[in-house]
């Protein structure tokens, strides 16, 4: 009995003490998993710069199953997290139904839109960005042909796969953009064997600039490219490190800002949708050391010249979800 | 004779192998630098202490209540049916088939119509091993884990091709109508101002499993065809003696122990996700297997034994949440539960016996 005692003291004192510590916020990652070197870790990254600036901290999850979506999202905000961030599609039908169940705990979802009052959307202009590298890469391109690799096939990924077309043949219009998917499962961010596969039946028909929109995917693209010696494209984080002079640039989707953001405003954070384009610096091209050599003046000069436009709107680029068709193949 | 009481069988074996299994988890804790105690105490508030707790620990519960059963039918036959994932996936299809489908004007119907779509695409998707089992002799443990990969294929393709809702990103069918969504332990046992089992998926198949495990029973040990099915498993040739069929006995039990699994759909997809989804069975088909085995094939046990395995995984669950214990230590954790219970009962069964040998020796 007085054990029984002991052990109920201590569990109450548990939940008590998780409790009242908790007013930082969260974040859950997807099943991707936290290091999956692309999207999820620049969340994680976002979130550990917030971190390590603030002297703040937060919590973390990575889901196991389906199942949990909806008990973390209910156990951090039953825990008083705030607000809690989560990154990924998959959260939209979960979070639609939990959310006006905490109607005084903030919630943000990037890459997917739920329409509730205490949730702020953030997604990303990622055809934008997708364009930018695309006329890199036409500029970069020897043999006029190009690649394109994408992870999943969803219409996100096409959105990306559209943005890029558009910009290679705004370059030029007789270029031929080679367009694999990896898969139609989740098990498509994950797989940098096929990627790698993928990369050498593109060389194979006389592609000789990359571009990978398959999160960790994409690590096998991105060798392999700089393995046969041609140039390849990264993508959500800044990859042109991975290998230094063989990657053209990266399409920059700035998770990590979108999280940092979040994580600052607190319990400030505006409700609502959330666009981040070239306009507000939410997507860009990373230019660096590693790919200096790479990207000549002239080339630079058109890009940019292009991202302002996109910026005050004079050019604009068509997004394919918007109608699920892409005008350029 | 038997080597030792059988209460020694049933309720010591799996106690000293839970031990185990508990003290190197711990030791496994200690590794990492968190506190064994805290966390054990964490699984336990989290998973036992709270009503939504309850209600996560006893939604995993009925799937391994269904696929424990699944294992226990074909095990009393002497099969090992390791197909329980693939059943229940193709189980889920024939959920999602009849619920989307059809337009069912109440839950209870819903749940009938659903539950034989179920049982029938896990059944069909038993057979195939079954006959080929029964009439080539293809062992059934390379056939049944074979049938799992095909599944997961077929199911891929339907979802991405056929059921996916245009313009929408996961491979996931369309939300199920509304007439067929279970209650759940919160609609069922709260009042207006007791909020019980908040936000937690348990929902009425709970009841349907329970209902399973005492129709297994009286199917095993009260009908002729569980008799039938036992003499088979003990003795086959001596079945065969008997006048029972060998290739009909092979091919009910693996149809029964497939409708089972598929049963499990019931509670995944309708129950909780309400659409089907590409991972709804999430592992449970081969819990299943430690279900049956710790369970020693008694539905009785089996019950117990789910929920061991639901609180598990919904301690393992709070564990994630609230330390930093990485997700894959969750996971050796709970497969050193099914090492211990499941694979190495030999290792606390021979000494046990010996000692009671002695013991028996030393009053005679």
């Amino acid at each position: 009995m007085s054990l029984m005692h002991k052990f109920m003291g201590a569990a109450a004192a548990m939940a008590l003490t998780a409790g009242a510590a908790m007013a930082e916020p969260a974040l859950i990652f997807d099943l991707g998993g936290k290091f999956d070197k692309s999207f999820n870790e620049a969340a994680f990254g976002g979130a550990t710069r917030w971190a390590e600036e603030t002297g703040g901290s937060f919590r973390e999850i990575e889901l196991q199953s389906e199942a949990q979506r909806e008990q973390a999202l209910r156990r951090f905000a039953e825990a008083g997290a705030n607000p809690i961030i989560m990154t990924g599609f998959a959260f939209g039908n979960v979070l639609t139904e939990v959310a006006p169940d905490y109607p005084d705990t903030k919630f943000a979802i990037i890459d997917m839109v739920v329409d509730a009052p205490n949730v702020r959307s953030v997604v990303f202009n990622e055809h934008e960005g997708s364009y930018l590298v695309g006329m890199m890469a036409a500029m970069a391109s020897e043999t006029d042909t190009v690649g394109f690799i994408g992870g999943m096939d969803i219409p996100l990924i096409r959105k990306f796969a559209c943005g890029y077309v558009q910009g290679v043949k705004s370059v030029d219009a007789d270029a031929t953009v080679i367009q694999n998917m990896t898969g139609t499962t989740p098990a498509a961010w994950n797989d940098p064997v096929k990627g790698s596969e993928l990369t050498k039946a593109q060389i194979a028909q006389g592609a000789d600039v990359v571009y990978a929109a398959a999160g960790g995917t994409g690590v096998g693209v991105l060798q392999t490219a700089a393995d046969e010696g041609i140039l390849s494209v990264g993508v959500d984080s800044n990859q042109n490190h991975l290998h230094s002079g063989k990657v053209l640039t990266s399409m920059m989707k700035r998770v990590d800002n979108a999280v940092y953001d979040a994580m600052t405003a607190g319990m400030d954070l505006e409700m609502g949708f959330n666009i981040m384009g070239v306009a507000n610096g939410g997507i860009d091209y990373a230019m660096d050391e590693h790919n200096a050599d790479l990207v000549s003046d002239e080339m630079k000069a058109a890009v940019d010249a292009a991202k302002l436009k996109i910026a005050s709107g004079e050019l604009e680029v068509h997004d394919y979800m918007t109608d699920n068709t892409c005008p350029v193949e | 004779m038997d080597k030792m009481p059988h209460w020694a069988d049933i309720v010591l074996i799996p106690i000293i192998s839970l031990i185990l299994a508990a003290f190197f988890s711990a030791l496994v804790i200690l590794a990492i630098g968190e506190s064994p105690v805290a966390a054990f105490t964490l699984m336990v508030e989290g998973a036992l202490m709270r009503s939504a707790g309850w209600g996560y620990t006893l939604y995993y519960a009925t799937n391994f209540m269904f696929t424990g059963l699944a294992v226990s039918v074909a095990f009393h036959a002497r099969m090992f049916n390791i197909g329980g994932e693939g059943q229940a996936m193709i189980g889920g299809l024939g959920v999602a088939l009849v619920c989307l489908y059809i337009p069912w004007p109440h839950w209870s119907l819903a749940i009938l119509g659903a539950s034989a779509g179920a049982a029938i695409f896990g059944a069909a998707w038993a057979l195939i091993p079954a006959y080929l089992q029964a009439k080539r002799g293809s062992h059934i443990v390379i056939t049944t884990i074979m049938f799992n990969f095909i599944a997961a294929a077929l199911l891929n393709y339907v979802l991405v091709n056929l059921l996916r809702p245009v313009g929408a990103m996961d491979p996931a069918s369309a939300k199920f109508p509304s007439g067929t969504h279970l209650p759940t332990f919160r609609d069922m046992f709260s009042t207006a101002d007791n909020i019980l089992f908040r936000g937690s998926p348990a929902n009425v198949t709970f009841f349907l499993a329970i209902a399973a495990c005492v129709l297994v029973w009286f199917l095993i040990w009260r009908t002729r065809l569980g008799y039938e099915l036992r003499a088979f498993g003990h003795s086959e040739s001596g079945a065969k003696y008997a006048g029972i069929s060998p290739v009909r006995i092979t091919v009910i039990a693996m149809l029964i122990s497939g409708a089972l699994a598929g049963m499990m759909a019931v509670n995944t997809t309708m129950g909780e996700s309400e659409r089907l989804i590409l991972n709804a069975t999430e592992g449970a088909g081969f819990i299943g297997i430690a279900v049956a085995l710790m369970g020693r094939s008694h539905p009785f046990g089996v019950f117990l034994a789910a929920i061991l395995f639901g609180f598990l995984y919904q301690g393992g669950a709070e564990l994630a949440l609230w330390t930093s214990i990485p997700r894959e230590l969750i996971v050796v954790i709970q497969a050193l539960v099914i090492l211990f219970t499941g694979a190495l009962d030999n290792m606390v069964r021979m000494p046990l016996e010996k000692m009671f040998l002695a013991l028996r020796r030393r009053k005679a």
